[in-house]
């Protein structure tokens, strides 16, 4: 009972490494499929956009960089792929780090291409500014304040897109997709000053503390990371990297349950044997 | 055939780092160390790409310094003086724009912070406590309102937690411990992501073995 239990309790890191390695690739090699739940946060934000009329200005936050890319990409490819199909227009900016936006043109590019969308009519890149606070207050005022031309250098005025483009008046939602704090400013400064409405896309770790403004209503919905990808995939009929990652997901999550069993069941044999 | 190579040093670097959780060994370090050389020269090129050059210099030089242009000069001998750190006997001239970047960044914050988190959230507690033919709304909205009072008479310091009052602190212990719990299973959810991430990269860009 001892024996059983401290080999229980005592399992090989790297064994634990291997496994969920294998619990990760084996479903993605194998092509296996999960059923995705759409939840009531996703598809607020979902509706929301599908309520938009055609030809509306969303901005969309590209507040994230590399090393969550993973997570947040397929939201980038499912929103943009939603707007583009509801002929909407879509301007992106980032605001935590200049590296953030040679990750969101490349999708908004590829995305573009997909639904024959062409740039400065369709869609627009405004680059990077930094100081996010002062720059999302600006935006209230003139947007050219603070973006007077695009990522290119081309004056706002000289883009058929951007040109009756000048405050949150003209801008029919903004979406910040973040891994860090500018979320939150969007909320405190864009929503709460300007009353222009507001939907966040954050990594999962960031999605508890998120979910509260939505119970208040301050954003009109939440993706949280690439479960919530996921979703909206499903939502738009798309299924890509969200849903191609839900499987693996899923079975990391198992393994993790039955190894926190096995754990606990090698210290409760080892607590037995010594009394 | 730049993106073959990118491709082929992206996959070696990702695999280098997964190496470690076998034990540390001469590919980790080698890219540990690349990462971190390639970062700090990366940073210094940045702020100069994005913020001197952009915001400072180029406006500057295109224009001259004439008009609007001389309020760049608040920020020109700020940051000058921000440099003063660097000499022990001089330190102190850095506590001015120091002290700008303070009181700016509290005023925004604060601001910020009442009209768009405090008194929203506040109002947001706000609820119907009895909601006709709704049961599990009601229930909600009562498990709102209790988790809210309840935490913070947790953070409530002024008075030892005993009695009553420790009671209703131990309620608010319960809250937070299973807020705690959906962080954790987030971040769970969200490391698992990354690696789901990367392992796609190295089966489906760099092997070929997943579409």
């Amino acid at each position: 009972m001892n024996k059983l239990g401290k080999i229980l309790s005592n399992i090989n890191r790297q064994v634990i490494y291997l496994l969920v390695f294998l619990v990760v690739a084996l479903p993605m090699i194998l092509g296996i499929k999960a059923k995705v739940t759409v939840t009531e946060p996703v598809r607020k934000a979902y509706e929301f956009i599908d309520s938009l009329p055609p030809g509306s200005f969303i901005l969309i936050g590209i507040d994230y960089g590399p090393s969550t890319f993973p997570e947040m990409n397929p939201m980038l490819y499912a929103l943009l792929r939603h707007a583009f199909k509801k002929n909407l227009k879509v301007g992106i900016l980032a605001l935590q780090n200049a590296v953030n936006i040679p990750i969101g043109s490349q999708v908004l590019r590829a995305v573009a291409k997909e639904y024959g969308k062409k740039y400065g009519i369709d869609y627009v890149n405004l680059g990077y500014k930094p100081g996010w606070d002062a720059v999302i207050v600006s935006i209230g005022r003139e947007i050219r304040d603070v973006f007077p031309e695009d990522a290119f250098g081309t004056p706002l005025d000289s883009l058929p897109i951007t040109r009756n483009i000048h405050n949150y008046d003209d801008i029919a939602l903004v979406i910040d997709l973040a891994s860090g704090g500018t979320w939150a400013s969007w909320i405190q400064f864009a929503q709460a000053r300007f009353g222009v409405p507001v939907i966040i896309g954050v990594t999962a770790v960031m999605g508890p503390e998120s979910y509260p403004y939505l119970q208040s209503g301050q954003i009109k919905g939440l993706i949280a990371g690439l479960k919530g990808a996921a979703e909206y995939e499903t939502l738009i009929h798309h299924p890509y990297l969200g849903v191609r990652g839900m499987p693996a997901q899923s079975g990391v999550h198992i393994l993790i349950i039955l190894l926190i069993f096995v754990g606990n069941i090698g210290y409760l044999l080892q607590k037995r044997s010594k009394t | 055939m730049t993106s073959v190579i990118g491709t082929w040093l992206a996959a070696f670097f990702t695999l280098a780092i997964f190496s470690f959780l076998y034990k540390d060994n001469p590919f980790y370090k080698v890219a540990e160390h690349l990462y971190v050389g390639i970062s700090a020269a990366f940073w210094l090129i940045y702020v100069w790409s994005f913020t001197v050059y952009p915001l400072l210099v180029k406006p500057m030089i295109k224009n001259g310094l004439q008009g609007e242009n001389l309020l760049l000069l608040i920020p020109f001998i700020f940051s000058i003086m921000m440099l003063f750190r660097l000499i022990p006997n001089y330190g102190w001239i850095s506590r001015w724009p120091m002290a700008f970047t303070v009181g700016l960044g509290a005023g925004l914050g604060l601001t910020g912070a009442i009209q768009g988190i405090l008194f929203p959230q506040m109002r947001a507690t706000v609820l119907d406590l009895w909601l006709k033919n709704n049961p599990l709304g009601t229930l909600n909205n009562w498990l709102l309102i209790v988790g809210v009072i309840t935490t913070i008479f947790y953070f409530f310091f002024s008075q030892e937690h005993k009695g009553a009052f420790g009671k209703i602190a131990r309620v608010g212990i319960a809250f937070i411990m299973i807020s705690f719990g959906a962080s954790f299973g987030f971040t769970v959810m969200a490391r698992v992501s990354i690696l789901i991430g990367r392992v796609g990269f190295l089966l489906g860009d760099w092997l070929h073995l997943i579409k």
